[in-house]
């Protein structure tokens, strides 16, 4: 995957910076502004062995730029909080070691473009958090005597899902809602196909969310081009895992005639979308 | 709406209980305060589900007896108590061993997917200080899985919150009760004044205080410090916790926790001279459980009846000061750390499925491959033990409207947490502040109402530093508060540096008064950190005077100038207040007063050998 497009335009020329660029220090592209616009700002900064790229920004902040934004939380890639495009491809700022990019070459820090700037690295992600309200919740069968019991086996397949941290950067690298502002409000998009999965797929969990997986969340909208899966820093693999077997499983559930049957004639384990919806 | 005026224009927000910080604490007190069907709001510095709380790793303690039977609540609270060196609270330790279980259960009722044993239920793992296996755990990353959880059931239920959302100060009514919070919208730099009958403080810890700290930029103690200025109670803060195994290399990751889990599931520390140094640091109090011989703690992994535990999981106070001490005589790692080693003891793909997230951490982090050879580790400022001295029952704080939970509230702990005994804590004590603040709240008759123009200071207050020039830049004062307290009120304290920490630190409160910051209001977070060292000074002084009055070695607190525990000093609290003049800038009280005395039913459990 690469997104080497117009995360924002090209960087200007900058002023000259004070310390001169060398071999012992690195030069930092950081886009700086708000919703009204804004630019590509160099910082150099002494290099330092082992750091990370959320170190440089703290030096920065620290020094050249207290007013800097960006978020962040662990330094530990646990939190999902730093997502940025470093050279124009979606990673965790904490989970970059300088070292690991092309040495001696500036490197560029852009916010997330998929999601609205508020200041300079930070972006409003609020679109996430409202798809997140529409999915229905967790709903458990009838507890037997003495307890749940669940395979191991059984449960790693919704943990890989749970795994996801989310840092959004699946949301910011899918073409459906990146370049399409309109596709929003009927696109759930990857992170939510694997909250749609990982319920699905959860042993005790008797809703059926199939027919709104479909229609409200837009799965159908997904062309399995992978890109969420590459940049995805816990490797879940959303597409083979998650949305592939969704796919498949909404299809059954909505156009498959034996099934169709089957609803109609046998007593169903899972509600329906719209019961489901409802609670 | 100008930076500088004195009528600060404010959105103002009205509910029955409103919970400050969302993480696995505030998120349980939500979900129960919300069942009542009060009008509940939670408020956090950060996104939602971002907080502290997912960085836990290893589990969660409750004696469910699923992988031993022979546990049980009696032998948990044992656990607890002494490995908080007899500090706790009892009534807290007992409801925290008996309570956890439920509230286990109750997540996996809400979606939690724990990892099983062969029979399908849910697995536990071992850990420092407990007598059996009992951390219920998903892999390395339980934390997120509890936030996880308890995130998707509060937004199920249509829960309010106010994301990036910084409270500065809690103000009282008339009648002395907490009525509101004032604050900021952190993306626009709005201020805000949120009034409700009851407050719940769940704001976490204090650990950015420290240099090496595995604590995130939220850690500055708000909830302690705003707890002292509304003139509450707080007890042990010389208690804090150096988690024994953090990361040394690279220096920029110096501090990033290295789960427990490691030792737990077979890992063991060694010294330079690959010796497992641990066999040379067994206190007395802990002779009896724990093996004398490398074989007989190899052996216990299999055999937990028949067998000592292995001293790599002795309680983290005990391994925290062992590896200090390795590295002073100058066994340690070429980079001040010692070796914790899982590679040589287990297979690659063992510790790759129990272990994952440390896998990662090391290998993208720093070029280590924990499945071929050893981590260097070495202690890191984790967990703050002290807090807000709440009623064991309710979690109310000493004034009323206030209640307080999890890292925020002192007691549970005592001197030292045993590892997993954390997020058990959140969930147990954040159900019963969800009702303790419910039933408050219900019985609050009228509407909650502030001194507007307190609510004006405090805005007026926060916005100063734009207004001034010359003073100091906020991240530079930082360094030098974290400088001193890494230096001065570390992991092993003497009388006069102590001392000099407190001179240090009253230099920078007058420091603090004058910073300036430059830019806007919207997303700033050199305003912001400007914002936090008020906290971060209160707690700071906080535990320097109470490591400066306490004058023996108790868990996480230990003095060079007085090296054992002193039966006289366990039997009190050091508690802190502020009484009159309130803030920052005013003087905090601290006073012995003895520990709650324990039923001796009780006390009989702590002397049985399991």
């Amino acid at each position: 995957m690469t997104v080497t497009d117009d995360a924002t335009p090209t960087p200007p020329p900058v002023p000259a910076p004070e310390v001169a660029p060398s071999a012992e220090t690195v030069t930092m592209k950081i886009w700086r502004g708000d919703p009204e616009g804004g630019e590509f700002t160099d910082y150099v900064m002494p290099a330092i062995e082992g750091e990370v790229v959320l170190d440089v920004i703290h030096r920065v902040q620290a020094t050249d730029a207290p007013d800097l934004a960006c978020r962040w939380n662990c330094k530990a890639g646990k939190c999902g909080s730093c997502s940025a495009e470093i050279n124009g491809k979606p990673r965790l700022m904490c989970m970059t070691r300088m070292d690991t990019l092309p040495e001696g070459a500036p490197v560029t820090v852009a916010p997330m473009k998929t999601f609205p700037i508020i200041r300079d690295l930070v972006t409003d992600v609020s679109f996430n958090y409202e798809v997140a309200k529409t999915i229905p919740a967790f709903k458990p069968g009838p507890e037997p005597e003495g307890g749940y019991r669940m395979a191991q086996v059984d449960v790693e397949r919704g943990q890989e899902f749970r795994k996801c941290i989310e840092c959004f950067m699946c949301q910011d690298v899918c073409h459906v809602i990146r370049d399409h502002e309109e596709n929003k409000p009927k696109y759930a998009g990857p992170r939510f196909f694997i909250r749609f999965a990982e319920l699905e797929m959860h042993p005790l969990d008797v809703n059926d969310r199939r027919e709104l997986a479909r229609s409200g969340a837009g799965l159908g909208m997904c062309n399995i081009t992978k890109c969420c899966t590459e940049v995805c820093p816990e490797h879940i693999k959303i597409t083979d895992n998650a949305i592939i077997p969704m796919k498949e499983r909404v299809v059954d559930a909505h156009y498959d005639p034996v099934a169709w049957l089957g609803r109609k004639i046998l007593r169903r384990t899972k509600k329906t979308a719209e019961e489901a919806s409802a609670g | 709406m100008s930076s500088t005026a004195s009528t600060v224009d404010y959105q103002t927000h009205d509910y029955d209980v409103i919970i400050i910080g969302a993480g696995g604490s505030g998120l349980r007190a939500a979900i129960e305060a919300k069942e009542r069907g009060l009008r509940v709001a939670l408020v956090c510095k950060s996104l939602l589900g971002k907080a502290h709380t997912v960085m836990a790793e290893g589990g969660m303690a409750a004696a469910m007896g699923h992988v031993w039977p022979e546990d049980n609540w009696k032998v948990h609270f044992r656990d607890t108590m002494r490995g908080g060196k007899m500090l706790n609270n009892w009534r807290m330790a007992q409801i925290h061993a008996m309570e956890a279980p439920e509230r286990v259960f109750e997540l996996e009722r809400w979606g939690a997917l724990f990892d099983r044993t062969a029979d399908g239920r849910i697995t536990q793992r071992d850990f420092g200080g407990h007598r059996y296996a009992r951390l219920a755990h998903v892999g390395d990353r339980t934390g997120l899985e509890l936030i996880r959880t308890l995130q998707q059931k509060v937004v199920s239920m249509g829960t309010d919150v106010f994301m990036e959302c910084k409270i500065l100060k809690l103000l009282p009514d008339s009648e002395g009760r907490i009525s509101g919070a004032v604050g900021y919208m952190r993306p626009t730099g709005e201020t805000v004044l949120f009034t409700a009958k009851a407050f719940i403080l769940a704001t976490g810890s204090i650990g950015k205080s420290w240099t090496y700290t595995s604590n995130s930029w939220e850690s500055v103690g708000d909830g302690h410090a705003m707890a002292i200025w509304a003139g509450a109670d707080v007890i042990d803060m010389e208690c804090v916790q150096f988690h024994p195994t953090g990361m040394v290399w690279p220096l920029s990751v110096r501090g990033i926790l290295v789960t427990e889990g490691v030792r737990g599931d077979g890992g063991v520390l060694r010294n330079s001279e690959g010796k497992r140094f641990m066999f040379d640091y067994i206190a007395d109090m802990f002779k009896a459980e724990t093996a004398k011989t490398e074989e007989e703690a190899d052996r216990w992994y299999e055999d937990h009846i028949n067998n000592g535990r292995t001293p790599d999981l002795l309680p983290r106070d005990e391994v925290a000061r062992a590896i200090n001490s390795e590295v002073k005589a100058g066994r340690g790692t070429p980079h001040g750390g010692v070796y914790l080693d899982i590679a040589s003891r287990r297979t690659p793909e063992y510790i790759r499925r129990r272990l994952p997230s440390m896998y990662h951490q090391f290998m993208e982090l720093a070029g280590v491959d924990i499945t071929a050879g050893p981590m260097e580790v070495g202690p890191t400022c984790h967990y703050m033990m002290g807090g807000v001295r709440v009623d064991a029952e309710t979690q109310a704080a000493t004034v009323p409207g206030l209640f307080a939970i999890g890292e925020v509230s002192g007691g549970m702990h005592g001197a030292n947490r045993l590892g997993g005994n954390s997020l058990s804590d959140l969930i147990v004590f954040g159900r019963r502040a969800g009702i303790g603040a419910a039933d408050y709240a219900e019985g609050r008759a009228g509407s909650p109402s502030i001194d507007a123009a307190e609510v004006q200071s405090v805005i007026d207050e926060a916005f100063a530093p734009f207004g001034r020039q010359g003073g100091d830049n906020p991240y530079d004062v930082q360094h030098e508060l974290q400088q001193t307290m890494q230096s001065l009120v570390g992991i092993i304290r003497t009388g006069p540096e102590l001392e000099e920490a407190l001179g240090k630190l009253e230099d920078l409160k007058g420091r603090v008064s004058k910073l300036s910051v430059k830019g806007g209001k919207a997303y700033n977070p050199g305003w912001n950190l400007a914002t936090d060292l008020p906290s971060m000074i209160t707690t700071s002084i906080a535990v320097a005077q109470g490591a400066l009055n306490r004058k023996e070695s108790r868990g996480g607190h230990t003095r060079e100038d007085y090296p054992g525990p002193d039966p006289e000093m366990g039997k009190v609290n050091f508690v802190q207040h502020q009484t009159g003049e309130k803030g920052y800038l005013a003087p905090i009280e601290i006073n012995p007063e003895p520990l709650p005395e324990m039923p001796p039913e009780l006390r009989e459990l702590l002397e049985e050998a399991h």
